[in-house]
Formats: C-alpha cells, sequence, structure tokens
C-alpha cells in the first residue's frame, strides 16, 4: 500500500517506491541516497510542523514535509 | 605546475585534508556547505611543486547551485592533473555515485575513504583492494582528521602525479545522467566490496539527539546553549580584556612615554594618543576574540549547527527563510562575511537575497568587543553579562522584522533538504588553528584600516592646532554639531558621532577611536566614558551601533555576492533607517518613562 513519507510515524520504515518532484530537487534527494528501492526510516519530526529527520542506510536527511509529500513510500 | 583539486560532497574532510597537506588554515567545520571559495596552496611533492585545490563540496556534477557550478565551471577550465576524490566512508553506499560521476569524465583520480575511525565505530569494513580493483582505480582508507593512512595515501598520489590526465570528455552532462548505469555499478561494487550491518547501532549520537532535537525541549535547550556559552565568553574574556589593557597602559607609561620625550608634542600625540592608544584598546580583545572562536569552533565543528537547522526551520519559514538562514545568521555571529558567502549553497536567488539582507543584523565579534566594553565600562558586573545578551536578542529581533517586512518581495519556494551529521569532537589541533587564523585575521585588520581609522580620528579631534583636543573648535567638533540634530533624538553626543562615522568601515575602530577622543585607555577610558554618559544613553548607543550597518568588508562582501550594487545600497539604507528608528524609541521611551 503506497502513501507519501508525510504519512508514517517516527520509528517507522518504508520502501521508496516513487519521487515526485523537479529536475534539482530529484537529483539532490538521490545524491543524498533517497532513491526508488531504498529502505528509508523516520526517525523524528521537529515541533510546529517542521521537519523529518529521515535515515537512509547511515545517512540522516531533514526535509520538509512539503518536500517529503513527494515521496511515496511503500510500508510492507 | 602540476595541479590536484580536491573533489567530493559537503562534509566529507576535504578541507581538512587540505589543512593537513599544505599545513594550510582552511576554515573547517561539520557542516555541508563550509567552503564556499577555491582554495589552494602549493606544497612540494615528489620532487616537484604541485598545487592543490580545494573545492566546495558538491552532490552532484550536475546540480544548480552557486557552488555547483563553480566546481563545474573550474573542471571545465582548468582540467586538473589530479582528480583527488574524497568520500565519506560511513556513507559509502550513497556517495559512490559522485565517484562513478567523475570516473566517466576520464580524469586521473586518486579515492580517499575518508572517517575511517567513524566507519570502523559504525562496523562498516570496506575491502579496499577489491573496491580499487573492480573500479580500477587506486582506492585508499584513511582519517584526515587523525592522520591514519595518510602516509600511505601521498604515496598513491605522487606516484598517479607521473600519469597524464586522459582528457576531459567533451559531452560531459550527456554523460553524467547516466544515472541507470551508474546505479547498476553501485550496487555491483557495494555488494562485493562494502559490508554495511543491517540494523545499525544506536550511537551516542542518536542518544544525544532525542534530548536536543526533543520536540518541545529542543528550543529552550538550544537558547540555553547559546545563553551559557555568552555568558561564559564574557565573564572569561571580559576581565582577560581589562587584564591586558592595564599591561598595555602600563608599557605605554614606563616604556614609550620616556621613548618618544625627545619629540615635538604635536607628534608626541599623534604616536602616543592616537596610534599607541588607539590600537592598544583594539588590542586588548585578542584574548576575548580567540575565547569567542574557541567557543564558535566548538560548536560548528560538533554538528550542532544542523541540529539548530532542523529545530528554526518551522519559525524560519513563517518569516521566508529556512534552516540554513538560521544557521548563517549563527555564523554571523563571528563574523558577518563568511555568513554572507555562505548562502552560496542556496539555489533560489529570492531566498538567498532575503537571507543576505538580514545576516548584516546579526552581532559579530567586532561589535562584541564594543558591546562588552561599552556594558563593563557603564553597567554593574551583575547586570553587564544580562546587558549584553539583550543585545543578541536585539540582534535576532531586527532580523526577524527584517525578513517579516521583506519576505513579500523576496518570495520564493526552495526545497529544504539537508543532511545530518553526527555529532563530532574538534581536536585540539583543529582548535588552536582557528584560533591563530582568527588571530592573523585580525592583525591584517588591524594593519589595514585600524591603524589609518585611529589616525584619521587623531587628526580631526586634535585639528586646527589651536583648537582644544577633542572640543567643540575641532573638525570633529564641527562634524558632530553639524550632524547633532540627527543624533541629538536619539541621546548620542559629538564625540560618539565620531566613533560612529568610522566605525562605518571596522567596528573595532569604534572603540579605538573612542580611546583616541578621550584621550584613556583602560579602565580610565571606562572612568570617562561612565561620567559623560548614563546607562540610557549608552544603551541606545549601542543598540545604534548594533542595527546601523555592518562593516566596509561586509559591504562589498553583500555586494559582490548579490552581484547588484543597488541591492547593497538598499540594505544599508534600510538598516541606517531601522538603527535610528529603534535608538530613537528606545530612547525617547526610556526618557518619558522617567530614566
Amino acid at each position: 500500500m503506497s502513501t507519501p513519507l508525510t504519512h508514517l510515524h517516527p520509528g517507522d520504515s518504508a520502501t521508496i517506491i516513487a519521487i515526485h518532484a523537479e529536475e534539482g530537487l530529484h537529483l539532490r534527494l538521490q545524491a543524498l541516497g533517497l532513491r526508488n528501492g531504498k529502505r528509508v526510516e523516520l526517525i523524528r519530526q521537529a515541533g510546529f510542523s517542521g521537519p523529518l529527520q529521515v535515515r537512509i542506510g547511515t545517512t540522516d536527511v531533514m526535509l520538509r514535509r512539503t518536500e517529503a509529500a513527494k515521496i511515496e513510500v511503500c510500508k510492507a | 605546475m602540476k595541479r590536484i583539486a580536491l573533489l567530493g560532497m559537503p562534509n566529507t574532510g576535504k578541507s581538512t585534508l587540505f589543512n593537513r597537506m599544505t599545513g594550510g588554515a582552511a576554515r573547517v567545520g561539520n557542516w555541508p556547505g563550509i567552503t564556499v571559495e577555491l582554495l589552494s596552496g602549493k606544497i612540494l611533492l615528489g620532487n616537484d611543486m604541485v598545487e592543490i585545490i580545494d573545492l566546495p563540496g558538491i552532490y552532484d556534477l550536475h546540480g544548480f547551485s552557486d557552488d555547483e557550478q563553480v566546481v563545474r565551471h573550474f573542471l571545465h577550465d582548468n582540467v586538473p592533473d589530479l582528480a583527488l576524490v574524497i568520500l565519506n566512508a560511513t556513507q559509502i553506499e550513497r556517495q559512490m555515485s559522485l565517484l562513478l560521476q567523475l570516473k566517466k569524465l576520464n580524469l586521473n583520480v586518486v579515492v580517499l575513504l575518508n572517517m575511517a575511525d567513524e566507519a570502523k565505530k559504525y562496523g562498516i569494513s570496506i575491502d579496499c583492494k577489491k573496491m580499487a580493483e573492480m573500479l580500477d582505480m587506486p582506492i585508499f582508507l584513511l582519517s584526515s582528521k587523525y592522520g591514519s593512512g595518510y602516509a600511505e595515501a601521498l604515496q598513491a598520489i605522487v606516484k598517479a602525479m607521473r600519469y597524464p590526465t586522459p582528457g576531459m570528455a567533451e559531452e560531459l552532462r550527456s554523460q553524467l545522467e547516466q544515472d541507470e548505469y551508474i546505479e547498476a555499478e553501485m550496487a555491483r561494487v557495494l555488494q562485493h566490496a562494502v559490508q554495511i550491518p543491517v540494523q545499525m547501532p544506536e550511537h551516542l549520537s542518536d542518544r544525544l539527539d532525542r534530548i536536543m532535537l526533543h520536540p518541545w525541549l529542543g528550543l529552550p535547550i538550544f537558547f540555553g546553549i547559546m545563553y551559557l556559552l555568552f555568558q561564559g565568553i564574557f565573564l572569561l574574556g571580559q576581565p582577560l580584556q581589562e587584564w591586558v589593557a592595564a599591561a598595555l597602559d602600563w608599557l605605554r607609561g614606563a616604556a614609550l612615554e620616556p621613548a618618544v620625550g625627545w619629540l615635538p608634542s604635536i607628534l608626541q600625540g599623534l604616536l602616543l594618543d592616537g596610534v599607541y592608544n588607539g590600537v592598544a584598546t583594539v588590542a586588548a580583545f585578542v584574548p576575548l576574540i580567540i575565547l569567542f572562536f574557541l567557543f564558535m569552533a566548538m560548536v560548528e565543528d560538533s554538528g550542532y549547527l544542523s541540529r539548530a537547522a532542523f529545530l528554526m526551520d518551522a519559525l524560519m519559514a513563517k518569516m521566508g527563510l529556512d534552516g540554513r538562514g538560521f544557521v548563517m545568521l549563527l555564523m554571523g555571529f563571528g563574523c558577518n562575511v563568511p555568513a554572507l558567502m555562505g548562502t552560496r549553497v542556496m539555489r533560489s536567488r529570492s531566498l538567498r537575497l532575503l537571507t543576505m539582507l538580514v545576516i548584516p543584523f546579526s552581532l559579530c565579534s567586532a561589535r562584541l568587543q564594543v558591546f562588552v566594553f561599552i556594558t563593563a565600562a557603564l553597567f554593574s558586573p551583575a547586570a553587564a553579562p544580562l546587558v549584553l545578551f539583550s543585545l543578541y536578542l536585539f540582534s535576532f529581533a531586527t532580523a526577524i522584522l527584517t525578513a517579516l517586512l521583506f519576505k513579500g518581495k523576496y518570495r520564493n519556494n526552495e526545497p529544504f533538504v539537508l543532511e545530518l551529521p553526527p555529532y563530532r569532537f574538534p581536536t585540539l589541533r583543529q582548535m588552536l588553528l582557528r584560533g591563530w587564523q582568527e588571530v592573523s585575521h585580525f592583525l591584517r585588520r588591524a594593519t589595514k584600516f585600524i591603524i589609518a581609522g585611529v589616525v584619521l580620528v587623531w587628526l580631526l579631534t586634535n585639528l586646527p592646532p589651536d583648537a582644544t583636543p577633542g572640543g567643540t573648535d575641532t573638525i570633529a567638533g564641527m562634524i558632530g554639531s553639524w550632524l547633532h540634530p540627527l543624533f541629538a533624538p536619539i541621546g548620542i553626543n559629538e564625540q560618539l558621532t565620531i566613533a560612529l562615522i568610522f566605525g562605518f568601515v571596522a567596528k573595532e575602530i569604534v572603540i579605538g577611536s573612542l580611546a583616541v577622543i578621550y584621550g584613556q585607555i583602560g579602565d580610565a577610558l571606562g572612568g570617562a566614558l561612565a561620567q559623560q554618559l548614563d546607562w540610557v544613553q549608552a544603551y541606545s548607543f549601542m543598540l545604534f551601533t548594533l542595527i546601523y550597518t555592518p562593516c566596509l568588508s561586509a559591504i562589498a562582501t553583500l555586494r559582490s555576492e548579490a552581484k547588484s550594487t543597488g541591492f547593497a545600497a538598499f540594505a544599508i539604507v534600510w538598516s541606517l533607517a531601522l538603527a535610528w528608528l529603534v535608538s530613537f524609541l528606545f530612547y525617547q521611551a526610556a526618557r518619558a518613562l522617567g530614566y
């Protein structure tokens, strides 16, 4: 079942199945390790609807909810 | 001369390695994007002199941010004889994409897997030999922070320099976009040469972050840490400054006055009251500045800046900025100039301009010297640190106000995606290097304009020759009274007006020129100030000094980074207007309340 990354709860892991972003952002996300098929774990959310902290392998990345909403993941 | 370029993703330790190779002084910190300029150094390698260039970190070769373009243009125009590619060994599974991109360019490459010490802690094992075979490139593990593996790598570099670069492929971009090939190749190499534990063990960083990034404790902890740091700087640094000032004052009486006694009195005055008083007063702050930057280096190297970006992003978004902008404001506490240059990592021009508009309100270390001096002279020892902290709050408040007012003009929807590095501890060597950098930076400024500034102030406050020094009949007095209608409503007298005019060039000159104007240094100068000013006037003066303008270097940087004279002019006019308004409101309100 696919959902946007923003719907995960802290501690959840999921697999990235699609990234719907314009070219520049897409490249940056890829370079940080966010690629299709990669496992991603949501570590925490900042207060006041702030950014999310996610972990891909050994890299921790923070990104805003607007960007996270463009990443589609599968929870299985 | 042969040329070696250091290439890699942000925050992989390129500058640390550069410093180790060249003995140089590139600024290092645990923040992705701390190097935004090209730095070069020359060393003897084997039998030849070679030039080493430290390039800004890039995520990929066809990125669109200013720093990525800098690197691409550099590679295009100056094909290096050797590309030294530095990867973070703990993040090898994603950083290899950049290596494969570079491999396609047919550059002469030596690969260094840095942070071997951290990778070991994470339980990541890398078979360098196997990886080198598969990629057909020399690959070495090292720790450029601690130096292990360095000698071996250096040998390989000397060897590689003997072979010329095969030349760069022309159809650079089209080649770079073969992501699918890169992905398949990455998987193949990783599978055979690298072992990463499936479940990452819990690290100190994770445990610390559970507290530091706590949803509602995180921000109070952040402000608490900042408060303690600034208190620490004041409580440790202010007595140091007083001791040095007293020592320099003693030196004047004991050695300098007798030594120049035979000179005509006007020359004596210029040398002692002008140059010596001015420069000595500024020089007394060197220990405080070293202390300040040691604290800054600890914060920057620890990785806490990225946490600050995480915590503050939501609030910054409401002002049209992002978490990186907040980090630039914090870096601006050291010096506004590198903070302004640090905005190069932003891709949206609007966001960059808005961030550059607020950075000059960041209370830099030069302004800190003025405030430490005046608060120590005018306020009780218990109140002084609090007064100083209140100025930091004003610094934030003016930045916030400016962003809120102009965010409509600089609208942007730049994505915010940033790496969160683990916590790291700076080595003693790194901290000492940073302290030395700041001393030499100060000495350069001192020789450049502080001496010229204080001499000019002395001349203005002592000419024409028949005038009373510092009186209303001197040139300075005349300028002061001419500007009086503008400065009287904010409680700033003629003498302080002159100091402010010169403070436009550099804030260090403000205290230097006060020493010249009042003809005193150290405790005596503080006493003279306290006699002439009450705390309301002093605070109004400090508010104006904080807001009215960054120094000349910052304005020049603002102009060159924005590539717009109009923008720089707008930034100056706005901050002058805001400074006057804030001081006016404060001064008149305090007087109306009977203070």
